[in-house]
């Protein structure tokens, strides 16, 4: 088959039928089987949600509190800070003073957050 | 078609085969067990699965953490009374068609634990147990037999006919009743659509 120079976009077209048909057919076989051989079997347990065979309990749409990003944020605060701070302490003796000087600054741009955190309280247990 | 035929044509080279031939070929070399486990039997099920007795030579290799994906379920220990309705209620979540094989003493009697106030004896008195296996615990190659056997199994299966396996029967129960954990027992004890004790013959 020629397209021609009326069309040349014919193959394209055919190849998007082809690969639609190429998707749509295997599906559409499977929901022939199905609805030839395996009837369909449901039911309230069947349907209901799974919970590690439990009933659930409540619903599933819980709201969590928007104010974690706070305990996000402090966590982040000590996880960096303990990160950093045990290659830091291997190596304190051999560091030349820029390092030194560097890892402070770094140290300190911690402590800020975390004295940001304890203005607002957030370091209270309430 | 008649097997002589069949032998015929495969001299000749020609491969002749059914449906129900290749559906049940293609289930039973992809058979998904539920990946859970009640006890001790538990240990073996997780060593068939590893490399030294390689379940995945059967296909089943693929543990599922969900029932809407699992087609197997091996009842791997002692069922307590406790747990009962959980495992009632996990085989009702699993997809058609499903099959369970009950491994190892407690999971098909209660075993060593069967005079227990709080163990359930027998799996069987609640789901319909295809393959089971005794054994305290039974080895890893009996768990492999108990597949093999479920596989003949589900080989043999027909589409069609008085003979088909409940998955394809629509008028058998989509459903199994889940037992109540009760004060003093399960309630139901059994079910009795399911469980049929065998008649001791006794003499005298």
């Amino acid at each position: 088959m020629n397209p021609g120079p009326d069309h040349p976009y014919l193959f394209l077209a055919l190849l998007m039928a082809a690969a639609v048909l190429f998707a749509l057919i295997p599906l559409a076989l499977a929901r022939l089987w199905a609805w030839k051989f395996a009837p369909a079997k449901a039911g309230p347990t069947k349907q209901a949600i799974y919970e590690c065979g439990l009933e659930s309990r409540g619903d599933a749409w819980v709201q969590f509190r928007s104010e974690y990003y706070l305990y996000a944020l402090v966590f982040l605060i000590f996880d960096v800070e303990a990160l950093f701070l045990l290659p830091f302490a291997v190596s304190f003796g051999g560091l030349p003073v820029g390092a030194v000087l560097a890892m402070l600054m770094f140290v300190l741009l911690l402590v800020e957050g975390l004295v940001w955190a304890w203005q607002k309280g957030v370091l209270t247990w309430k | 078609m008649d097997d002589r035929l069949r032998n015929e044509l495969s001299r000749q080279g020609i491969f002749v085969t059914t449906f129900e031939d290749l559906y049940n070929w293609g289930r039973k070399n992809s058979l998904w067990p539920l990946g859970f486990g009640l006890a001790c039997c538990a240990i073996e099920m997780i060593a068939t699965s590893m490399a030294r007795w390689d379940l995945a030579r059967f296909g089943a290799e693929v543990f599922r953490p969900s029932p809407r994906q699992a087609d197997l379920m091996i009842v791997a220990g002692t069922v307590t009374k406790k747990m009962a309705p959980q495992v009632v209620r996990l085989y009702n979540q699993m997809a058609e068609p499903k099959y369970v094989i009950a491994m190892g003493a407690c999971a098909i009697s209660g075993g060593p634990f069967k005079q227990g106030y709080n163990v359930l004896k027998g799996i069987d008195r609640f789901i319909p147990v295809d393959v089971h296996i005794p054994g305290c615990p039974p080895r890893p190659e009996a768990l492999l037999h108990a597949f093999m056997t479920l596989q003949r199994k589900i080989d043999g299966q027909t589409l069609s006919g008085a003979t088909r396996p409940r998955h394809l029967d629509p008028e058998a129960p989509a459903e199994f009743p889940v037992p109540d954990f009760g004060g003093r027992d399960l309630e139901p004890p059994r079910n009795p659509g399911i469980w049929r004790p065998p008649a001791l013959p006794r003499e005298g």
